[in-house]
């Protein structure tokens, strides 16, 4: 058997298992380019009146880590994480703050009064400017937030049980605790 | 009811095709005729079964039986007939039905066919048939299951992409799939002639009107998407090289070198075993094609809805196919003998020019369509390889291979005399010549790349004709002479001709639609004119509308040309009520000499729309040369040669000889 007839095969089995190795990676999964930054400035305004709006230096105050998540009343997949939103804030690790991303005061008003309002603090970004600045592509997407102010983790698409145990929950103890986190995000 | 027939028909489908894929080849390496004669039987119920569950699942899709999953999931009672009818293969259980379908049917026509086979042959390549719809008959029903039922049924179903609601797209996968599926046609050959141990010219004119054949529905296939891509998705282009177009270009390349390289067996005897690598390989890619589609590995536009444990059983499947027919290559290919000699300036010669080049094409397509999986599976980079990449590997390969398509024909076999080839190119140089100054004149400053484009397109398009009027005389008898040989040529050659021909109109369109298109991207209020080119464009309002499924806002841009208005032209947004999506629906009319494109974009009355106006030169020659390159291919095809089969070709005595 001569090699250049083997050829072929060999570069086959090379190219098969790359392709092995990438069906176990998600192409969908974008890393962010602000990991590691400081959130970009912003103000808002509460979405509902008589709320706390959200502003960098709510982020920035220092008392421990944050979650910031990204919604509106018009996203489906909202809807699906909203029960796991509520029973974080419930359980009380990190304030969950709310970017109300191009929305209606009025529906998401009667949003969170049907589905229940996890966020300590909401800021409604009618225009979606903030969410330019914030590397917003779609909703829901969930920020960690350290006490500095800056983005430690992006999470795009609703949450699920098992990113919350395996990536938030995590990361968020490490945080508190001051050490080095294994977490990939 | 038809739901269940449907599933059962499949399971019997792949009962028979377990017993078409095994007894026949068992049969035809012991020498028992018996089983032997298994195989067409077995081909035909096959298809037969195959067709019945297709048929099954396209009444569910008619009568909007929401009862079935998939149905439920992909169509909706106020969607046109003839998107209900391809919304069956316009999600990913049902295209794999109607892969699974061309592929037996494929089967069916060899056994029908290949009355002039050997038993034996026709018998493996058969049982590879066979052994390919096992494979994909058990994905079908272990993975992705189209007949799945949904209890209880809602009222009403969830509608289908409206970007897939278009008679383009409605007929590009069956083509594709008629291209991919065919090309395992050449497959099972090549596998059942390394199962022999033979290759001959005999293998190669059996080999060749399928994998012709495959060739022409794939490049309809590939000329349809791209006319669905630039009418549809409005964003003025006609090819991405997106990961999921390059996976139907792979194996383009592949076929189109197949196509050549089988010629060279059958007249000359030789590039034997590179021949059936390549009809391996073309598969291969096609194979690897719907992995990369359907598996999740990559992110496209077009990628279906993905589930990994569909991915893995792909890849294995893949790895039984392609490595499995890899290392009989690797076992018995030495073995294969070429008997015919030539000089590299010969007919065979230019012929391997053409092969290698495509061949490294494809691989240069192959290597930028998996570099960024490569790189996320090595290092947890994120890159995409764009055109950039591809325009600069590409033009150098296609460039030389264009040059040599004029000239190949006109040298001889075994050794050829490139200086009165070139000789007889006189006219096509004296083209060329003058389109290039011609060009200069009009270039002001444009790249290079546009000249050498004009020029190929000329030198092919001019050449073709030139070999044309060489075979036929013209000039050189008189007239009446020349059409009689006309008549009498081969339909093979005129095929070839009208390919070459096209290949030349698809390089000028590319070239100067790319070089002198005029983009006019800009906020219009209704009354104001934008000139475009040579035309102006009056917007004239927006009005609403409303249609089977959907409603629209309808922008009206007035063409004028030559100060008369002469073309109403209405591109629209619109908003489809199920599955909820807006769409842009651009406004083209097409002509010979430049498009004229219209996309309306968001806005309102008070501060104007954002619009986008093309005028498009020679584009629609991109289509026509497409259609020419598979017009040719059938023309081909309907040589008498192939028609009747290898003996009788000896009766079909032309007044001209052909080589």
């Amino acid at each position: 058997m001569r090699l250049t007839y083997l050829a072929p095969l060999i570069v086959f089995v090379l190219i098969g298992l790359g392709l092995a190795v990438g069906l176990t990676l998600n192409p969908r999964e974008i890393p962010s380019a602000l990991i590691g930054k400081p959130v970009p400035d912003f103000s808002l305004p509460p979405v509902v009146e008589g709320g706390q709006g959200l502003s960098s230096a709510d982020l920035r105050a220092g008392d421990g880590p944050s979650l910031v998540n990204v919604f509106a009343s018009w996203c489906v997949p909202c809807r699906v994480e909203h029960p796991l939103i509520m029973a974080l804030a419930r359980e009380g690790i990190a304030p969950v703050h709310g970017l109300n991303y191009k929305d209606k005061p009025a529906d998401v008003a009667k949003w969170l009064d049907q589905l229940g309002n996890p966020f300590a603090r909401t800021g409604a970004d009618r225009d979606g400017r903030v969410g330019i600045d914030w590397g917003v592509y779609g909703v829901p997407e969930t920020f960690v937030v350290d006490g500095a102010g800056r983005i430690v983790c992006k999470h795009v698409g609703p949450l699920m049980q098992w990113d919350v145990d395996n990536k938030i929950r995590p990361l968020l103890d490490d945080l508190k605790a001051g050490r080095a986190s294994s977490v990939k995000c | 009811m038809a739901g269940e027939l449907g599933h059962i028909a499949l399971i019997l489908a792949l009962a028979l095709a377990l017993v078409q894929g095994v007894l026949p080849v068992i049969g035809a390496a012991r020498g028992i005729p018996g089983w032997i004669a298994l195989a067409p039987g077995a081909a035909f119920g096959q298809a037969a079964l195959v067709a019945f569950a297709f048929g099954c699942l396209t009444y569910a899709y008619v009568t909007s039986d929401f009862s079935v999953l998939n149905v439920a999931e992909n169509s909706h009672t106020l969607k046109p007939l003839l998107y209900k009818i391809s919304g069956v293969w316009g999600n990913h259980e049902g295209s794999l039905l109607l892969w699974i379908l061309i592929l037996s049917i494929f089967g069916a026509a060899v056994a029908l066919f290949g009355g002039n086979l050997p038993a034996a042959l026709k018998a493996r390549v058969l049982g590879v048939q066979g052994l390919i719809a096992v494979g994909f008959l058990s994905f079908i029903l272990f993975t992705s299951n189209p007949f799945s039922r949904l209890l209880p049924p809602p009222l009403e179903g969830r509608g289908l992409n409206p970007l897939l609601q278009d008679p383009g797209l409605a007929f590009h996968p069956p083509f594709l799939y008629l291209g991919y599926v065919g090309f395992s046609v050449a497959f099972s050959f090549a596998v059942a002639a390394l199962l022999e141990g033979r290759v001959d010219p005999a293998w190669a004119r059996w080999v060749r009107p399928w994998t012709l054949a495959a060739w022409c529905f794939l490049t309809i296939g590939i000329a349809l998407g791209s006319w669905w891509a630039y009418y549809e998705l409005g964003w003025g282009g006609w090819w991405f090289w997106d990961p999921v177009e390059n996976a139907s270009f792979m194996p383009w390349l592949a076929g189109t070198a197949l196509l050549h390289s089988a010629i060279v067996v059958e007249k000359r005897d030789t590039l034997k075993s590179w021949t059936v690598l390549l009809a391996i390989l073309t598969f291969s890619l096609s194979l690897l094609g719907t992995f990369l589609v359907r598996s999740g590995v990559i992110n496209s536009v077009h990628a279906f809805a993905t589930d990994p444990t569909r991915g893995v059983f792909i890849l294995i499947f893949l790895a039984v196919v392609v490595g499995g027919s890899l290392l009989l290559y690797a076992l018995r290919a030495p073995a294969l003998q070429a008997v015919g000699v030539f000089a590299p300036v010969s007919r065979e010669g230019a012929l391997v020019l053409n092969n290698l080049l495509l061949a490294v094409g494809a691989a240069a397509v192959l290597l930028g369509t998996l570099y960024p999986l490569a790189l996320d599976a090595v290092s947890g980079a994120k890159v995409s390889v764009g055109p950039q990449y591809f325009n600069a590997v590409f033009v150098p390969l296609m460039a030389p291979l264009l040059a040599a398509v004029a000239v190949g024909p006109l040298l001889a076999w075994k050794r050829g005399d490139l200086a009165a080839a070139f000789a007889r190119l006189l006219p096509a140089a004296a083209t060329v010549v003058i389109g290039l100054l011609a060009a200069l004149w009009l270039i002001d400053g444009r790249s290079l790349l546009a000249l050498l484009g004009i020029a190929l397109g000329l030198w092919l398009t001019v050449g073709a004709l030139c070999e044309l009027g060489l075979r036929i005389k013209l000039f050189g008898a008189p007239l009446g002479d020349s059409l009689r040989r006309a008549r009498g040529l081969p339909r093979a050659a005129w095929g070839m001709t009208v390919a070459h021909f096209g290949v030349g109109l698809l390089v000028l369109g590319i070239t100067v639609s790319g070089t002198w298109q005029v983009e006019v991207q800009r906020i219009m209020k209704p009354g104001e004119i934008a000139a475009v080119g040579p035309v102006q464009y009056r917007f004239a309002g927006v009005s609403p509308i409303k249609g089977p499924n959907y409603t629209a806002l309808q922008g009206r841009f007035e063409v004028i040309e030559g100060g008369r208005v002469t073309q109403l032209l209405t591109p629209a947004q619109r908003r489809y009520l199920q599955p909820p999506m807006e769409t842009t629906e651009a406004a083209i009319r097409p002509s010979p000499v430049a498009d004229l494109y219209a996309v309306l974009g968001e806005g309102d009355e008070q501060r104007g729309w954002a619009v986008r106006l093309y005028w498009k030169p020679l584009v629609s020659w991109i289509w026509l040369g497409a259609l020419g390159m598979a017009f040719g291919g059938f023309l081909s095809l309907s040589d008498r040669r192939h028609r009747v089969g290898a003996p009788a070709g000896r009766r079909a005595a032309a007044p001209v000889a052909a080589e």
